[in-house]
């Protein structure tokens, strides 16, 4: 079978074999939010921000392979407010002071919420985690008060750079992005490396040192594509 | 043995942050002691620790909602020394610049228009239901306009150069992400002169003000300073960057055209323990005649001359007034601030007409060095920020010496001055006598939530208790 027909919200586009529902939806236009996906990494279906209804089941949106007939549910209010949880709940467990943030405006997971129309994160108690910050090497800075444990880094430098520079380290609520290694000075990481590209990395997590704010309000990523349009397009 | 009753102005009205004055009454209602305290905290100085350099121009800002460029661009300044930016590109100095005078002349139009004249204009004792914002709309709605118009510019020029109008993100260490495009400056341009007109106005108000109730302003909170402020080499004002100079209450020099960056070798801090706010104070005068002011009074009375044709005319008027002696009357920190906020628009149209706000040439790098200093004529005073940067580009050590904080004796010795003027002797309190020691603090258009780092809510309570520490009566503005 060379086209599969799926239904996204009632709307019927054309799938290929071996594409998943979000490339699909992706090829017909269709957007569908995402945080732990990105162009060229091999998709991971953690964050659960793509989670659409496939035959009134839920599924991510970016693993789950499109079969002929799929009814996908992903822009109705009860998707909505899954999505609006998942985002609220990462601003709660990190320490997310958009402000002050160098990522602001370049930011998947502020774009995600102003999308997602949380502008102000209350719904939960914050847990305000002490988080460290490695700045140890030259060029790179990893500070995980901002981490959501997407694993882009960790991917893109095994499957990019073919390093492994990045890991996750701790358990449950604990559990974080550490470096392979004492800390990043410690490491074979190059400013160059895919994993530390502007881009990789959704939030301000790591960020390449001395280069903060060099981008004025306005012409930023999402001053540019603001809110509501589709992150892989910007 | 005699018994002290106080009373306490919590939290005081009409400034930025939390505060509350007490007064210390003795057995013959004699006003023994007043105090303005700073009862809140938030530690800028300490979270700032282990932030990366480059984030901090944009951090130290949030300390305020009025004049977070001046934070934004001291931090810079200090930044510029640890990039090795000894001298910015005349794009970026420019640019700064022009940011600075937007944001003074809009938090200047806000104090006096917003927070002050309602005292000016309507008088400090009348009803304090129209004595606010919406009593100037209400009766002079034609000034309450331009005010706003005139704030509005000004917050127009930070957005055009810092990218929002309110923490904005344009300084950087080393220069500015962005210039002024003609399209934004040609904004500016069309309405230039109805803000020099609007400004002009606004500045005769002020200075009639102070010359038709002239015995009045010198009775009413003047006391005898030293002064202190940046001035430029020729001894010019200068908002924007300078050496420190100080003068006496005589106006004699006590030091002059020191580097701002040496301020440690001239000026020490000392804590009380009622107050979160130190009391900076000149070292070789010692912690007890050393104190100073700091705003615009004091530049007026520290400069030699403005250099811009309408302000500088402004500020010779100024100075007739007290024979080329300094000017210690706290009320006259108004005119001041309106001479200052003409100096600015004048300032505002000259960069406007410079190309060089068009360059590209934004940003310069030199060697790296672990320590930096950053001074500047804040719209409320001299402002310090201090800065040490570890060599993985982490903040160690910080340093703020806010306005506010080198007005803090100064406005202690304010409210003392009117409370012995207003209170001592009388048995009860009156709204309007409250209402004299915020006009006292407000003058100097304190910025409480800068001075501690601190954040709160201004409604405002006077309690008075009897020797024997009982409430004998209680006023408030919102009780």
């Amino acid at each position: 079978m060379d086209k599969i027909i799926i239904r996204i919200d009632g709307a019927e586009i054309k799938g290929k074999p071996g594409q998943t529902i979000m490339q699909a939806a992706d090829d017909a236009g269709i957007h569908i939010p995402r945080l732990c996906d990105v162009e060229g990494l091999e998709p991971q279906g953690s964050c659960r921000v793509c989670t659409v209804k496939v035959n009134g089941r839920t599924a991510a949106s970016c693993t789950q392979p499109v079969a002929d007939g799929m009814e996908v549910e992903n822009d109705t209010l009860e998707i909505r407010n899954y999505r609006r949880d998942l985002v609220r709940m990462l601003f709660h467990e990190g320490n997310h002071l958009c402000p002050c943030c160098e990522a602001s405006g370049r930011c998947e997971l502020q774009n995600l919420a102003y999308q997602l129309g949380i502008l102000q994160p209350d719904k939960y108690p914050y847990l305000q985690p002490v988080r460290p910050v490695d700045a140890s090497h030259p060029d790179v800075m990893l500070d995980t008060n901002r981490c959501i444990r997407c694993g882009r880094c960790i991917r893109a430098s095994i499957q990019l750079d073919h390093k492994n520079v990045f890991g996750y380290i701790g358990r449950g609520i604990n559990k974080q992005v550490g470096v392979n290694g004492k800390n990043l000075a410690q490491t074979n990481v190059d400013i160059h490396d895919k994993a530390v590209a502007l881009g990789t990395c959704p939030v301000g997590c790591i960020i390449q040192k001395r280069a903060g704010f060099f981008d004025p309000i306005g012409k930023r990523r999402f001053d540019l594509h603001p809110a509501g349009t589709k992150v892989e397009d910007s | 043995m005699s018994k002290t009753r106080v009373i306490e102005i919590e939290p005081i009205t009409r400034v930025e942050g939390h505060g509350k004055v007490t007064i210390h009454l003795d057995d013959h209602n004699n006003v023994r002691e007043a105090r303005l305290h700073v009862v809140e905290f938030r530690g800028f100085e300490r979270f700032i620790c282990g932030r990366p350099y480059w984030e901090v121009p944009v951090i130290v800002q949030r300390l305020c909602g009025i004049c977070p460029v001046s934070h934004h661009l001291a931090a810079s300044k200090a930044m510029d020394m640890v990039v090795g930016a000894k001298r910015l590109t005349p794009t970026a100095e420019k640019i700064r610049r022009l940011m600075h005078y937007g944001q003074i002349m809009q938090s200047h139009v806000l104090h006096f228009f917003h927070l002050c004249s309602p005292d000016l204009l309507f008088g400090f004792g009348s009803a304090p239901e129209s004595r606010n914002v919406l009593g100037i709309i209400e009766k002079m709605p034609e000034l309450a306009v331009q005010a706003v118009m005139m704030r509005k510019f000004g917050q127009e020029i930070i957005k055009a150069t810092a990218g929002k109008k309110i923490h904005g993100t344009g300084s950087v260490p080393g220069g500015v992400s962005k210039n002024l495009s003609i399209e934004e400056r040609d904004v500016f341009l069309r309405d230039i002169d109805q803000m020099k007109k609007w400004v002009r106005s606004a500045l005769d108000i002020a200075k009639k003000y102070t010359l038709e109730n002239l015995d009045a302003v010198r009775a009413f909170a003047t006391f005898n300073s030293s002064h202190l402020s940046l001035v430029r080499e020729d001894g010019a004002l200068d908002l924007y960057n300078g050496n420190l100079r100080a003068i006496d209450a005589g106006g004699n020099i006590i030091f002059d055209q020191v580097d701002s960056r040496q301020y440690n070798d001239y000026i020490m801090e000392e804590v009380k323990s009622w107050s979160y706010m130190k009391f900076p104070f000149i070292k070789s005068r010692g912690h007890i005649d050393g104190w100073y002011r700091v705003g615009p009074l004091s530049r007026m009375n520290t400069c030699g001359f403005i250099d811009t044709p309408e302000a500088g005319k402004a500020l010779q008027e100024f100075k007739s007034l007290t024979n080329g002696n300094p000017n210690h009357m706290t009320l006259a920190y108004h005119w001041s601030r309106m001479i200052e906020t003409l100096h600015c628009v004048e300032n505002i149209e000259k960069l406007l007409n410079d190309p060089d706000l068009q360059g590209t040439d934004l940003l310069v790098r030199g060697d790296r060095a672990e320590e930096g200093i950053g001074v500047i004529e804040a719209p409320r005073g001299t402002l310090f920020h201090h800065f040490k940067v570890n060599e993985n580009d982490q903040v160690t050590f910080c340093n703020l010496i806010v306005s506010t904080t080198n007005n803090n004796e100064a406005m202690n010795r304010a409210i003392r001055n009117v409370a012995q003027e207003h209170i001592s002797v009388k048995p009860k309190i009156t709204e309007g006598m409250l209402n004299h020691v915020e006009v006292a603090v407000r003058s100097y258009d304190p910025c409480l939530s800068c001075a501690t780092h601190a954040i709160g809510k201004m409604p405002m309570e006077i309690e008075m208790y009897g020797p024997e520490g009982n409430l004998v009566d209680r006023k408030g503005q919102y009780l």
